[in-house]
């Protein structure tokens, strides 16, 4: 008897096959039919253009984008390393940056009941906004594209870590910082000793939901804004009728958001503590 | 009252009782400790214990009254005041070693790492967990960790120690053997602690004195029992001991039959009773009981 993991990769791999086998043949052109009209005859055929193209045709492209992914054959024309890189930059820097507010304010918000009921009213109001609403307030402020979309993914990034934060710190068990009252600890050394490890695994699920979301605004902000980046790179192969390129990118953005989770999920294992 | 290492005077609590009224839990708590003493207080539930050991580290506030150690009061929490708490309040992503390292650390800054682990690997050895250093409290069981939370306490060496029934989680035969390292520790340190407890015959095992809390609201500490035992003890060999039986007795008839009713003295302070004085010869336990027994009353009734 194979272990769970042999079984379930086996299971996993025959659902892959038959799910791509299913779609090989849903996506096969039409047999050619005689006495094709004039228009038809015109157009190079029944319905060539509007098929989904099949997987074959996608691994094809997977593997052609995939064996040079960092071209750079002009602006409607990079590579898919290079849409990529300049989406991920995009969400680090505006999750770095939403993250040096998020902790030093949580902290605040944990820590003092006043601050928490003084900011809480605005929390509240502005966490439910979509953040793409954000854009135009952004472009015009801003005046840059770019850093319009930084904006966006800061704005939407920095809720649940704020609020993870401030939840995390709030509620570390009273012992421990009774343990910390005791060994006369000052304010910050209690803070960095005793409270940021307490709280820190909740810290952490507040930043992993927040590179999600990021990751999903990234692409809508991307196809607002354009240039470059994977969302303006999945609605350029829209405009081109590049449905290859559109799944293939779609699966890319699928990949890369698992891998920025795997991350967080492993920086979450480091700072778990049972009690 | 003369210069006590410690003086407590007339500490009080009072918290509204939901209803608009408020509620004493303790009042008018006079009492003092002698340095290298050992002191139990026993009482039933409710009676504020827990608060008195509170407002002593600092942790909480009296409502009135106030604390004095080594002539100075006692406010806010220090490093030379110890405690043990019930739960452990051990650091749960430290190791048992760094546990005592943090402590150390705390309460040394200036010593060098190597100086610091050495001493903190020294009580670790002492209470025998010389094995499980760099295991974490989750991988430890509740013996073990009331352990490494006592090794941190007296890593620190404070002048008082406090611990809040610090066995009251663990089952009997462990307590049975943590007490006995507890008592080992103590005379090689001869600490002066000030320990909750709700078991008669630890407390017997451990102090000098017991302090008798009758019930509240209103609790008082109404007695002073002194444990006429001479040192070393070991549980092993304690009950052999006349004196053993008498104080017990004492002991259970005050929490069975009188912790309701029970008063100290009318200047506030607890009766001073010794009910093992006709049968036991032994040395007087130490000098602070000895300067105790000559300012309080005796018992008018054992």
């Amino acid at each position: 008897m194979a272990s769970l993991n042999v079984r379930a990769a086996l299971l996993s791999v025959s659902f892959l096959i038959l799910a791509l086998g299913l779609w090989e043949m849903a996506t096969q052109p039409p047999e050619a039919q005689t006495g094709l009209t004039e228009y038809e005859m015109l157009m190079g055929g029944v319905e060539q253009e509007s098929r989904v193209p099949p997987p074959s045709a996608v691994i094809k492209l997977a593997w052609a984008e995939l064996s040079d992914p960092f071209y750079d054959a002009g602006a409607n024309d990079k590579g898919i390393g290079i849409q990529l890189a300049y989406s991920v930059y995009r969400v680090l820097t505006g999750y770095l940056a939403a993250m040096a507010i998020a902790l030093p304010v949580g902290f605040l918000i944990g820590m003092s009941p006043l601050m928490y009921k003084a900011l809480n009213p605005y929390i509240q109001v502005l966490r439910p906004i979509s953040p793409l609403a954000w854009m135009p307030l952004a472009l015009f402020i801003i005046q840059d594209s770019d850093a319009s979309a930084i904006f966006v993914i800061f704005i939407c990034s920095i809720w649940p870590m704020l609020l993870n934060t401030a939840f995390g710190v709030a509620n570390v068990r009273q012992d421990w910082v009774n343990v910390a009252r005791t060994h006369e600890l000052g304010p910050l050394r209690t803070a960095i000793t005793v409270i940021l490890p307490a709280a820190a695994p909740t810290i952490l699920t507040g930043m992993r939901i927040s590179i999600g979301i990021a990751w999903l605004v990234i692409v809508a902000a991307e196809m607002l804004v354009g240039g470059t980046g994977i969302g303006y790179y999945v609605w350029n192969e829209w405009n081109n009728l590049d449905l290859a390129s559109v799944i293939f990118s779609i699966l890319m953005i699928g990949v890369v958001g698992m891998l920025l989770d795997l991350a967080l999920g492993k920086a979450q294992k480091l700072v778990e503590y049972k009690e | 009252m003369s210069k006590s290492f410690l003086e407590v005077d007339g500490l009080s609590k009072v918290y509204p009782d939901g209803q608009g009224g408020e509620l004493t839990v303790f009042e008018d708590i006079r009492f003092a400790l002698e340095k290298g003493e050992f002191v139990c207080i026993i009482g039933h539930s409710g009676c504020g214990k827990s608060t008195i050991l509170n407002v002593l580290a600092g942790l909480d506030e009296a409502s009135a009254g106030n604390v004095v150690m080594n002539g100075k009061e006692v406010k806010g929490p220090g490093l030379e005041r110890g405690v043990v708490f019930q739960n452990y309040s051990l650091l749960p992503w430290k190791t048992a070693l760094n546990n005592i390292v943090f402590a150390v650390q705390a309460r040394w800054p200036k010593w060098s790492k190597e100086k610091v682990k050495e001493h903190s690997e020294r009580y670790l050895k002492m209470v025998g967990l010389d094995h499980a250093l760099n295991r974490k409290p989750s991988q430890l069981s509740g013996g073990m960790r009331q352990r490494v939370s006592i090794a941190r306490a007296f890593a620190t060496q404070p002048e008082l120690l406090l611990l809040d029934e610090p066995f009251g989680a663990l089952d009997a035969l462990t307590r049975g053997v943590i007490q006995d390292e507890l008592v080992k520790i103590w005379e090689e340190t001869r600490q002066t602690v000030f320990m909750i407890t709700h078991d008669v015959d630890e407390a017997i095992l451990l102090s000098d004195r017991i302090f008798l809390m009758s019930n509240g609201p209103n609790a008082r500490i109404a007695e002073s029992v002194k444990v006429d035992i001479p040192h070393p003890r070991a549980r092993a060999t304690i009950f052999q001991n006349p004196a053993y039986h008498k104080t017990r007795d004492y002991l259970v008839d005050f929490l069975v039959n009188r912790s309701g009713s029970a008063l100290p003295e009318k200047d506030g302070s607890p009766k001073f009773v010794e009910p093992a004085r006709d049968v036991s010869q032994s040395k007087p336990v130490s000098a602070g009981s000895e300067t105790e027994s000559e300012t309080a009353a005796r018992a008018v009734n054992a």
